[in-house]
């Protein structure tokens, strides 16, 4: 049992280290999607502490998001001059971000459900409509036109951004950042998993199901939401910043809120509350549409001898459509979250 | 026997209706303290107030010689008073045994940084935890349910894991709001059997019944308010034949 556990663990692994060179094959390209998708996982799992274990409803997570990103900009391009190392930008982001994280949650801890979600939808806007402001009477963010420029990931001498062989092997851009983004990848997931099975996990869990209750069981219910929101809103700065370094090139325009929705889509897709099921959803669907986009053009073409319908529109039809098959089906999610069973040793029950 | 809890002249009022007026009492460390009245007398607001829910208008709470009025639920709960719903609220979707280390929660510290680093204190202490949890289980008499979830359980065992869930946080006072409320009469008889054993092991109880047989059969004192009033306190006994509490119950007889 525990041998075939390690075993399986290491074909993942081995798995995951030789897939960026099998995907280089088919093209860089889809490198770099298969990137973008790490990102959403990191977000999606930032967002799962929030929503899926305290149960708090937030429709404005990208905008921590927008924090770290912002804050690696900032700090590390021309735009003012500022060329931090990644490992002094980090700590500064995910700071930033959990502050923000409390920001938003201090007065929010009265609201629950559809309120929550509606003041944090609105939070989520005016982080955004600031970032495209800030740009009068002070430059800070260079408002609409956004940050260009940013310095990429660069620990010691190594960067990420350019081409290198390293034994024999073509290590690309797009490739050194999808082992970066896997070794955050896994921190996330060993800290969503540590978390959910301890005293703050399930005061959180508690919280959610019935808050009353929680609080005569002697739960700092204020507290404790707060430290959700700023532990969620850590992961999306660190996401972030990790976004800024990849892209070089920031604006507003990446943190609208259908990123937010698209985030809470894939946690509720996957299963609230489930780290394996949120990843799942994650990757379902940022690959989706790169999937579709290669593949509807092409079969339309094959078939009518022209391109009748834009990928971008059968995307969201079937992002629509996924969604109402969800909520008939599977009400919990892909893969839900489960009552945890413990092994009980000792006396027989 | 000294005084655990001390209510004096506490008052509450929702709107136009004044659901607690003036009412005091004392109960002694060791006692099963019954509370019964009518429907609608104030039972649960009083539990209420006391337990932090709602502050209280006028009066005080002093508990193991501390002023606790007007303290937030958890503080309420850390100082001592732990307590069960009326209409049963359990962390319907955790299994039972997680139900009970939740209770747990106030009387350990691990945090975020031990959570995830999982160092040997923060290691020892979920080993505390999940063994006291098993431990409260058996006690109460449903350790066979231990992973299974909270909401599918049977009613009667619903209320003895509430009973449980509430003893995990180590109250020297402990609140039952109707323990015995939809039990048929064996369950009734060994839930009273149960919260003997809870006072006998240490725990004071104070006790909201409709069921008179098992307010008589527990309760060493009883009080009884009827519309936020206290009318009648005293002995099982003494309280039963209170003219007062008879005509509040059934009503003024109709003069012959």
């Amino acid at each position: 049992m525990k041998s075939a556990k390690w075993a399986g663990l290491a074909l993942v692994a081995a798995t995951l280290a030789v897939l960026p060179f099998l995907l280089a094959q088919a093209g860089t390209s889809w490198v770099r999607i298969t990137d973008y998708a790490i990102l959403y996982c990191l977000l999606a799992l930032g967002l799962n502490i929030v929503v899926g274990f305290a149960g708090l409803l937030d429709l404005g997570y990208i905008a921590f998001y927008a924090v770290g990103a912002y804050a690696y900009a900032l700090l590390a391009s021309p735009h003012f001059g500022l060329h931090l190392p990644f490992w002094v930008i980090l700590p500064i982001g995910a700071a930033l971000a959990a502050s923000f994280g409390v920001l938003l949650g201090a007065p929010t801890l009265k609201l629950r459900g559809d309120y929550l979600a509606i003041v944090t939808l609105g939070f989520g806007e005016i982080v955004r409509i600031f970032l495209n402001n800030l740009s009068r009477p002070v430059n800070v963010t260079n408002g609409p036109q956004g940050v260009a420029g940013i310095d990429p990931l660069r620990i010691g001498g190594f960067s990420f951004a350019q081409a290198s062989r390293w034994l024999g092997l073509e290590l690309s851009g797009p490739v050194k950042y999808y082992y970066a983004l896997l070794v955050l990848l896994v921190a996330i997931i060993a800290v969503n998993l540590r978390l959910h099975d301890s005293r703050i996990g399930r005061a959180w869990e508690a919280i959610r199901e019935d808050e009353v209750a929680a609080r005569a069981m002697g739960i700092n219910t204020t507290a404790l939401k707060l430290l959700a929101f700023a532990m969620g809103a850590t992961f999306g700065g660190v996401a972030g910043g990790m976004f800024a370094a990849i892209q070089g090139f920031i604006s507003p325009e990446s943190f609208v809120l259908v990123e937010s929705i698209m985030v809470v889509s894939m946690v509720v897709l996957g299963g609230m509350g489930n780290v394996w099921g949120v990843i799942l959803g994650a990757l379902l669907l940022s690959f989706t549409p790169e999937v579709l986009r290669w593949t509807v053009d092409p079969l339309q073409r094959a078939l009518f001898g022209r391109s009748l319908v834009d990928p971008e529109v059968i995307r969201m039809l079937l992002f629509g459509l996924a969604l109402v098959l969800i909520m008939l089906f599977r009400p919990a999610g892909l893969l839900p979250s489960a009552v945890r069973k413990r092994e009980l040793t000792g006396r027989a029950a | 026997m000294s005084a655990l809890l001390e209510a004096e002249a506490v008052g509450k009022r929702f709107g136009g209706l004044q659901a607690l007026e003036s009412v005091s009492c004392a109960i002694a460390e060791g006692e099963i303290y019954g509370l019964i009245g009518p429907n609608g007398a104030g039972k649960t607001t009083l539990f209420n107030v006391l337990t932090g829910v709602y502050a209280p208008d006028s009066g005080r709470f002093s508990f193991a010689g501390r002023d606790i009025t007007g303290l937030a639920p958890h503080r309420v709960a850390a100082a001592g008073v732990a307590r069960t719903f009326q209409n049963i609220r359990l962390f319907g979707n955790l299994s039972s045994l997680e139900n009970v280390m939740i209770g747990r929660h106030v009387r350990t510290r691990a945090g975020v940084l031990g959570a995830v680093l999982r160092d040997r204190r923060t290691r020892a202490e979920e080993a505390a935890i999940l063994q006291r949890a098993l431990h409260l289980l058996d006690y109460v008499g449903i350790r066979a349910r231990a992973n299974d979830r909270a909401a599918s359980l049977p009613y009667g065992d619903q209320r003895r894991l509430e009973i449980a869930r509430a003893l995990a946080t180590e109250p020297k006072l402990l609140a039952l709001d109707e323990p015995a409320a939809g039990m048929n009469p064996a369950e009734r008889l060994a839930l009273g059997q149960l919260v003997r054993r809870i006072r006998d092991d240490g725990t004071t109880i104070l006790l909201i019944e409709h069921d008179v047989r098992l307010v008589m059969n527990v309760c060493d004192r009883v009080l009884v308010l009827d519309y936020g009033r206290k009318i009648a306190e005293g002995t099982p006994l003494q309280v039963s034949r209170d003219p007062r509490v008879i005509e509040a119950y059934l009503g003024t007889p109709r003069a012959a």
